[in-house]
């Protein structure tokens, strides 16, 4: 247990293993092994290490070895020329800041960036406008509901596709698409609302006796609650229709509002273009209300428990409560989703609520940015858009061992994402140096 | 009524999977206990040890050994397991968790961290030795050894339990009685004096890593013998673990192993009554249950102690 | 055991705001407090000093519900005369009562500025819910500026005025300790908890700070329970003073009265000084 004496000169092995260059070496080359080992061939069971010899055997190893080799060399000068990097690094943090400061100049870019989402789907090919429907905008949604839990809220749920599930099976039992047939039927429209209410009504349930532990109890409380939901999905078959899933789900919808409107969804089956606007009227108008949510009196609530417990508490804040608020906000969007997954997809089963999802969703507001909306929309975005347009180098199966190597990246390297909202920045910057813990995690210290 | 018909069967069986459990949650509770923190790719370094196990054995045993030949065998497999468990704790704590210490992150990116790991670690696998179930070369013959009450003890439920019990027993001793065990529990009670007593606080954390890893990878190995070894046999026993731990009382070794054993047997009586899907959210509800009614555990919280 | 050497100076009416009748609270083998008697009334300073361990903060621990006494009762007289029980209350519904606290080692939103602190003090108390917040109803909105307005008030009377828009980490010491004050008082206390206020401060902050107590007493009509080893400033503001020591009330009385009991000089200096003379209560 002791600790290396000071008296004696350090060994010639000390002096190298101390060395931070050639710690970052070593490091580098590592990870460099390591990135080639999971782009490289797969292994199987009858041959475990047809993998390993399979990427050293072919060029993929020894480009990604070599490119580490260059992100090591890189580094290494950073160290040795800080000053003319931080230089560089400091102009550009300050034009960024300019941009983004200055409220007009946001407000532009988003109204940009809306003016070409509009435009989008007829830039691109069916195929893409699919993804952008089908995998990209319903994650949006997604996100954007996990990031009033564990970005507003500070809270970690692990279990969230379980309120996506929710709101497809919901909509599919209303619109009598299950075994188990619903008290009364309803207009598929309705079936939006009622998918709300009840993904937020779950929300609620889980939440009252869960959100009274402790923020590491609740993570895995939440996670087993989204390995159990799956098996439920699978197993209450006469409810629940079991692991074929539901078969035409939720109907298109037509409205009677005076005039009879029909929403021209079933029209055209494969015409991604209609069921695009529909969600992107939702996502814009769930961004506004988040937006207006996290500058009011509830988000400086969410924040304050965030930023310390027992304070809140003291001011008269009830945490309970406002976790429980966090946890139906946050599971109104998955309703949303999951309503609107059934009606376009037409077909679902328990497999797509898999427990991984959760994690997907994870990943997505932790890369673009815990407590920022536009991290949410940016982190979904990529994240989705990524794995499609790299589909023929890399594997479906293989997809989670890059998220989860970006998460591990994520926290060492870049805690508050990738668009920070600036107050996490704050807090991530403030704790680094021992003021706060910047979350609700830490165990609750009462004064003495 | 369900229960009494082969009631000791389930029951035996229900201890020989509760052993495991107990293995396994001492690797999440030693951790809890010095770091405060659930680490959730533990299940990943149990199916780790169970491929090393699965490895090392497959290419040393040909035919069907007996006797002497067997010990050793079963020996080598755990020793597998137990190196290949402890060298991928270490790395994962060296990898996912030091950097975070170093700069002073708020819980939740160790948690997020953890969460990563394991995912990666489990794909990984899954990408490297392939998506199917693999049975490791049997290093007995699974005969009945004796009966109890009428329930048939084969010989896997008799290794499980001697190899159980020997590693318990030589935990407690470690972390009763080294200068390792007491920084362990120094560290446990208060890192911040621990260290300046001049406790090396990150060898300790490492050394709770390695044991852990140790333990569960031996377990892995012995699961994996009876149900054979795949990419994805950590995420479900790894939640039981947790749960047992948190049952005991987190960060109270005994509590571990108790915790261990109960939801062994409580999940194996359950099978006999219900069917086999629902058995897994038995042993979450109840850990929803002592977390709302009981967190501190059975036997409560602690690790400063040498229990 | 109480051990009251002289009824309470009447300096106020007797109109009780706080009553603790002989709470004892025990964790594990230890006895943090032992038949705690006392009461104080409206309008009234009131110190509670003691050595180090003495149990101070966990009175203030129980009076706020963060802990829970096995025996006895807390009650809390409300301006409309009702009785209500602390004992088995949540620290926010306490709050909610009209009690509020500022703790021993200082416990602000750190990467929120200073007026969005205190605005949260206010915002408890209000009604907007999420519904109201995100379709900006006029409620929310009249509920915003007012929540700005006493903000900045709030800042402006405990001297922070200039320091509205700074982040609550980047203040003084001094200034984090009276930001905690005005967030405090931002929740509309009957009775403001203030424990060791003058911790750490500079002899020049800490005649700020007698001042500030006296104004929130007299302007705000404040009663106000304080914890304090400054003996100069429990002198300077307190009407009455309660001793601790290991967990039980020794003395009670004016701070001249309590300063002379013998039994908290030897607390303090120990038993030989005791035998000493009387006014040499250690600061």
């Amino acid at each position: 247990m002791t600790t290396a004496t000071n008296d004696r000169p350090a060994s010639a092995w000390e002096r190298l293993t101390g060395n931070r260059d050639v710690q970052r070496f070593a490091l580098c080359i590592a990870t460099g092994v390591v990135v080639a080992l999971m782009t490289g061939k797969s292994g199987n069971t009858h041959e475990p290490t047809a993998g390993i010899t399979g990427t050293f055997k072919s060029a993929n190893g020894y480009i990604w070895v070599a490119i580490f080799l260059v992100i090591w060399a890189l580094l290494t000068a950073r160290e040795h020329y800080s000053s003319s990097y931080g230089a560089v690094q400091r102009r550009v943090s300050r034009t960024r800041e300019q941009l983004l400061g200055d409220r007009r100049a946001r407000y532009g870019l988003y109204g940009l960036m809306l003016l070409v989402a509009i435009l989008l789907p007829y830039f691109v090919s069916n195929f893409w406008q699919e993804v952008l429907v089908g995998s990209i905008a319903p994650y949006v949604l997604l996100a954007v509901g996990l990031n009033v839990v564990v970005g507003f809220a500070g809270l970690l749920d692990l279990g969230y596709i379980a309120f996506y599930a929710v709101g497809a099976y919901t909509a599919a039992y209303f619109t009598g698409s299950l075994p188990a047939q619903p008290p009364f039927h309803v207009n598929p429209f309705w079936a939006y609302p009622l998918a709300i209410a009840f993904a937020m009504l779950s929300g609620v349930i889980l939440g009252m006796p869960t959100l009274r532990l402790r923020g590491d109890y609740l993570a895995i409380v939440t996670l087993g609650f989204g390995l159990i939901i799956e098996i439920v999905a699978n197993n209450l078959t006469s409810v629940t229709g079991g692991a074929q899933g539901v078969v035409n789900a939720v109907p298109p919808f037509s409205v009677h509002a005076g005039v009879h409107y029909t929403w021209p969804l079933e029209l055209l089956p494969g015409n991604h273009v209609p069921w695009y606007y529909l969600i992107l009227a939702i996502i814009v108008i769930v961004l506004i209300l988040f937006h207006l949510l996290e500058n009011s009196r509830v988000g400086r609530t969410w924040m304050a428990l965030r930023e310390d417990e027992v304070a809140a508490e003291a001011v008269g804040i009830n945490p309970l409560k406002y976790k429980v608020m966090a946890f139906a906000i946050g599971a109104s969007t998955s309703g949303v989703a999951g309503v609107f997954f059934a009606s376009k997809t037409g077909t679902f089963t328990p497999g797509d609520f898999a427990f991984q999802a959760s994690i997907l969703v994870l990943v997505i507001v932790i890369f673009g940015g815990m407590g920022s909306l536009a991290g949410a929309v940016v982190g979904a975005i990529v994240l989705q858009y990524l794995p499609q347009a790299l589909r023929g180098h890399i594997q479906q199966t293989d997809l989670y061992m890059y998220y989860g190597a970006l998460l591990i990246v994520m926290m060492i390297f870049r805690p508050q994402g990738l668009v920070p909202s600036r107050r996490r920045a704050r807090e991530i910057r403030l704790a680094e140096r021992g003021i706060g813990t910047a979350d609700s995690l830490a165990a609750p210290d009462q004064a003495p | 009524m369900c229960l009494t018909h082969n009631f000791w069967s389930f029951f035996v069986s229900g201890l020989s999977n509760g052993f495991i459990y107990a293995l396994i949650a001492l690797g999440y509770t030693l951790v809890y206990g010095v770091l405060q923190l659930i680490n959730f790719a533990h299940s990943e370094v149990f199916m780790i040890g169970g491929f090393g196990g699965l490895f090392v054995l497959n290419k040393a045993i040909s035919g069907t050994p007996h006797g002497v030949a067997s010990v050793g065998y079963v020996i080598l497999g755990l020793l597998a397991g137990g190196i290949v468990g402890g060298a991928g704790a270490f790395l994962l704590e060296r990898v996912a968790y030091r950097p975070l210490r170093r700069r002073h992150a708020p819980k939740l990116a160790y948690l997020i961290s953890a969460i990563g790991a394991s995912f990666f670690l489990f794909t990984f696998a899954g990408k490297e030795f392939g998506r199917d179930s693999v049975d490791i070369k049997a290093p007995f013959t699974n005969g009945n050894v004796f009966t109890l009450f009428g329930a048939k003890v084969q010989t896997y439920y008799v290794v499980d339990a001697i190899v159980a019990i020997i590693m318990l027993i030589f935990l407690d001793r470690v972390v009763a009685k080294t200068r390792l065990g007491q920084g362990i529990r120094a560290v446990a009670q208060d890192a911040d004096t621990a260290s300046l007593l001049g406790v090396n606080i990150d060898r300790v954390i490492s050394n709770t890593f390695i044991i852990g890893g140790v333990l569960g990878g031996a377990a892995g190995f012995l699961f994996g013998l009876q149900s054979g070894v795949i990419f994805s046999m950590g995420t479900v026993p790894g939640i039981k673990a947790f749960t047992a731990a948190v049952l005991g009382g987190i960060g109270n070794i005994r509590g571990a192993v108790l915790g261990g054993l109960i939801l062994g047997v409580v999940e194996s009586l359950s099978v006999a009554c219900i069917n086999n899907a629902w058995t897994d959210v038995i042993a979450f509800g109840i850990l929803v249950l002592v977390l709302l009614v009981r967190p501190t555990g059975l036997l409560g919280e602690r690790l400063g102690r040498s229990a | 055991m109480t051990a009251e050497t002289a009824p309470a100076e009447a300096t106020h009416v007797s109109d009780p705001i706080l009553v603790v009748d002989n709470i004892t609270l025990r964790f594990g083998g230890v006895t943090s407090l032992s038949d705690v008697s006392l009461q104080q009334n409206r309008g009234e300073i009131l110190a509670v000093i003691g050595p180090n361990g003495a149990g101070k903060t966990s009175l203030f621990n129980s009076v706020t519900g963060v802990y829970r006494p096995q025996q006895g009762t807390i009650t809390l007289r409300m301006a409309d005369g009702a009785n209500v029980s602390v004992i088995g209350r949540k620290p926010n519904r306490v709050t909610q009562l009209g009690v509020a606290r500022t703790f021993q080692n200082i416990r602000l939103f750190n990467a929120l500025t200073a007026v969005e602190n205190v605005k949260i003090g206010v915002e408890a108390r209000q009604k907007t819910g999420p519904v109201g917040a995100m379709l900006r109803l006029p409620r929310s909105r009249r509920e915003e500026r007012e929540s700005d307005e006493r903000a900045f008030e709030l800042l402006g009377f405990v001297g922070l005025g200039a320091r509205a828009n700074d982040l609550a980490a980047g203040l003084s010491y001094g200034d984090q300790r009276r930001l905690e004050i005005a967030r405090a008082l931002a929740t509309d206390p009957q009775l403001l908890l203030l424990d060791e206020p003058a911790a750490g401060t500079n002899p020049v902050e800490k005649r700020d700070l007698e001042g500030l107590i006296r104004k929130i007493n007299a302007e705000m009509s404040v009663s106000v329970l304080l914890i304090e080893h400054d003996m100069r400033l429990v002198m300077s503001v307190a009407s009455r003073v309660v001793v601790l020591n290991f967990g039980r009330v020794i003395a009670a009385g004016t701070p001249t009265e309590v300063q002379r009991t013998p039994a908290v000089v030897e607390a303090y200096l120990g038993a030989a000084a005791a035998e000493g003379n009387g006014d040499a209560a250690a600061g």
